[in-house]
């Protein structure tokens, strides 16, 4: 009985795996790690249901990329770099590009990602000076860096007072990790130039824990907070400086910072909360009512369909869309609808969104117009803020998109990714 | 019938003595080795390599570390993954310091260094145990994993607070970095957990293992029969750490190649998983550390890739079943076969004896 009862087991097991078969080699792969679990949930899932909405519906509407369909296997990591580790090498091969969506599992794949050949775009994040593309070949942080969200925040601030913020406190709190440490450099140069003061407050993985933190600035009363946050940390941060009446207009999030998510749980408290954006809210563009026609109302919507039109969706429809838009234009370059994974690189490389283009593609006014050169992988640096209205329950564009402090910014760039070829013994390109 | 011992006469202490007493155990082993080193290296691609051998060898180097203090020794630690930062960290600062080191020295090194920071922490165990001890190591796991991470010298003041490690030949194959091929990593490793698990196995089997034992089964009973509790209790935590710091160099340089402290070497992503690995391996058994390290690194990959790969369902939705079944198998194994899974091995040996006749 056990005999016979292991046999069928046995052959059920071989015919389960045979039938496994690879996918089909002609498709594109735009393999995706995501998070929809853990403590990052809340910010992954809107971002992933972007992803995965637009790739539906650009395999809906035009077939695919010039007739090729986009396969994207997802992954799930959440947002751990050894899982995030397992998830590229089990779906490197012939992929086109990896979004890892995390600063930690973007380091990771950095050097190994350089070594076997496939792109990485870490659409405003990851290690900022990827954006030297003489040294970073294969890593692309369009269209704007964390040193430039520093000092386009400070900017802000800026204009707030005049032009003169010498004396004043500004309070950082940040994710205490490769991603919340990025800005510091940024903002010690500023600080020096500007004359203000530096506060900064670490806030551990996963970011639940901050009444240390929120009572610091309560005894300290900085003039302006920062914020470098990401999943639950942001919600509690808001929430904390709500608690203890810290005026919101002053606290300014960076583009992470930003979503639906992290300011609903605070109510009204959260009325006023700023943050950098690089793309529009709202869901009134072409391309959400190419999502309808084609995803939505067919019953095909990612997770359950309800993040759409988010902040965070729209970066995730806004990420997918230049990560399409690549392929056409390597497709375009070598001539070939088939593309491999060192063209793809090619036509990253050559993307060139005009206004006109992402009118064409459905994103007219949706972000500032950016290109990619071979020196330049990080995009324009244009970043606006946005408020958020608690009555409404809107964000609000506030500024216009603006440059940061780009002789402070393009300097350390220069410097850290000189270090890094250095280290790394990498010859420049592009000469 | 299969696995007898009779007719197998020992006539010199020596093979009585050996770690292999039975004819089959050597067959198994030798065959064991031979695939290891000469069939897997040949066949081994990038995916085996990062997702699945290396990480089960450092884990096993780990679990293999903990085992000795907790299994055999007798004193609860949760305190694997400050331990396993001491030896990343150690590595990287001497691979700097010194750039034509040779890698597997720079990793021996950073085990000592592990060791000494480990007799440190291990001083409280000569007043306090159980709870209270496992609370202790606890305070050492937080300490220096904030250590590491607020005092820039430790990272040589990089921005990110990231460790990067760069290229290391063993050779003239490339071992750490980017570049270095798949064969290259796994060899590596696995030179250094047959060599140090040999030592292990033979340690537990001289004085000092022992007197780990004797601490273990009761502390009160050795130190009047002779075995001093200070010297004993120190010398399972130095080794315990040496095994632990090198898994955290090998963690740090060869696997990951890039670490930050607080993420890679969390208590949830290291110490739980390293006390499970044992728990669920066998305390006070090597077979059981390297079963559980097995059990513990491929059950997560392998659940995925039945429910996604086979089944075809979403990632999140298996993600959330793994979980679930994660949890359930720890309860069940702890109810079911406490021993772990080295006394299910034992079990299947007795029953493969008796075979083809049960009673």
């Amino acid at each position: 009985m056990r005999i016979k009862q292991l046999l069928i087991g046995i052959t059920a097991s071989v015919i389960a795996i045979s039938s496994y078969v690879e996918i089909a080699v002609a498709d594109l792969k735009f393999p995706m790690l995501v998070y929809r679990t853990g403590a990052y949930a809340p910010n992954g899932i809107p971002n992933a249901d972007g992803f995965v909405d637009y790739y539906k519906m650009i395999n809906a509407r035009d077939g695919g990329i010039g007739g090729e369909k986009i396969l994207h296997p997802e992954c799930e990591t959440g947002y751990k770099t050894q899982v995030g580790v397992e998830c590229y090498e089990k779906n490197k091969k012939d992929a086109m590009v990896f979004q890892p969506m995390s600063t930690g599992i973007t380091y990771q794949l950095i050097p190994k990602a350089t070594a076997d050949g496939v792109t990485v775009y870490s659409t405003g994040y990851g290690r900022t000076s990827a954006a030297n593309g003489k040294v970073f070949k294969w890593i692309f942080n369009a269209p704007v860096t964390y040193w430039d969200g520093a000092s386009i925040a400070v900017r802000h601030i800026l204009k707030n007072n005049l032009g003169n913020i010498k004396g004043k406190k500004i309070a950082l709190v940040y994710h205490n990790s490769a991603y919340g440490k990025e800005p510091i450099r940024t903002l010690q140069t500023l600080s020096k130039k500007h004359g203000f003061k530096l506060m900064l407050l670490p806030v551990d993985h996963p970011g639940q824990e901050q009444k240390a933190t929120w009572l610091k600035i309560r005894k300290a009363r900085p003039d302006n907070v920062l914020m470098w946050g990401w999943g639950v940390m942001n919600q509690v941060a808001v929430k904390s400086a709500a608690s203890i009446k810290f005026p919101m207009d002053k606290f300014i999030g960076i583009w992470w910072s930003g979503s639906e998510n992290d300011v609903l749980p605070a109510g009204q408290g959260a009325h006023g909360y700023k943050s950098l954006t690089f793309n529009a809210p709202g869901d009134s563009y072409q391309v959400h009512k190419d999502i309808k026609k084609y995803v939505h109302d067919k019953g095909e919507a990612s997770g359950d369909g309800s993040h759409f039109g988010t902040v965070l969706y729209n970066r995730g429809l806004f990420q997918a869309m230049v990560q399409v838009e690549a392929a056409v234009v390597a497709q375009k370059i070598h001539g070939t609808s088939k593309i491999t994974p060192a063209m793809y690189r090619d036509g990253m490389e050559a993307v060139n969104l005009s206004a006109k283009r992402m009118e064409e593609l459905g994103f007219k006014d949706f972000a500032p117009p950016f290109k990619n050169t071979c020196e330049n992988h990080g995009g324009s640096g244009l970043a606006a803020v946005q408020q958020w209205d608690a009555k409404a329950k809107k964000w609000n564009m506030i500024t216009e998109y603006m440059y940061g402090d780009s002789d402070v910014v393009q300097k350390l760039i220069a410097e850290d990714s000189s270090k890094y070829a250095a280290e790394q013994k990498i010859a420049e390109r592009c000469n | 019938m299969l696995y007898k011992e009779t007719g197998q006469y020992k006539s010199t202490y020596k093979s009585d003595h050996a770690i292999f007493p039975l004819i089959q155990d050597k067959i198994a082993f030798s065959t064991l080795m031979f695939i290891a080193f000469l069939i897997i290296p040949f066949v081994i691609n990038s995916y085996w390599e990062k997702a699945i051998l290396v990480p089960f060898l450092i884990f096993s180097l780990a679990a293999i570390g903990l085992n000795i203090l907790t299994g055999y020794c007798g004193q609860v630690s949760l305190g694997t993954g400050g331990f396993m930062a001491v030896g990343a960290f150690s590595t990287y600062k001497i691979m700097t310091y010194f750039p034509d080191l040779n890698i597997m020295i720079i990793i021996l090194i950073s085990g000592l260094i592990t060791a000494a920071v480990g007799i440190l922490f291990g001083l409280p165990s000569l007043r306090i145990k159980g709870f209270y001890l496992a609370v202790a190591t606890l305070a050492s796991q937080f300490f220096l994993v904030w250590l590491f991470n607020k005092v820039p010298w430790f990272y040589n003041y990089s921005d990110t607070g990231q460790i990067t490690v760069s290229e290391r030949l063993m050779f003239g194959v490339p071992v750490t970095g980017a570049t270095a091929p798949p064969y290259a990593t796994y060899l590596f490793c696995l030179i250094l957990v047959v060599l140090l698990g040999f030592a292990a196995k033979n340690l537990i089997r001289s004085k000092m293992g022992r007197s780990w034992m004797a601490i273990r089964d009761m502390d009160i009973a050795a130190e009047i029969i002779g075995v001093p509790p200070l010297k004993t209790k120190l010398s399972a935590f130095a080794i315990s750490s040496f095994y632990i710091g090198v898994a955290g160099a090998l963690y740090f340089a060869v696997f990951l190649g890039a670490i930050e402290v607080t993420e890679s070497f969390d208590i949830m992503t290291i110490s739980f998983p390293v006390l499970f690995m044992i728990i669920i391996g066998g305390l006070g058994s090597m077979l059981g550390s390297f079963l559980g390290a097995a059990f513990i690194v491929t059950l997560p990959i392998g659940l995925k890739f039945i429910m996604v790969d086979l089944v075809g369902l979403s990632a999140v939705t298996a993600k959330h079943f793994e979980i679930t079944i994660w949890g359930l198998l720890m309860i069940i194994f702890l109810i079911v076969e406490p021993h772990g899974l080295a006394r299910l091995w034992s079990i299947a040996k007795e029953k493969l004896r008796r075979w083809p006749f049960p009673y």
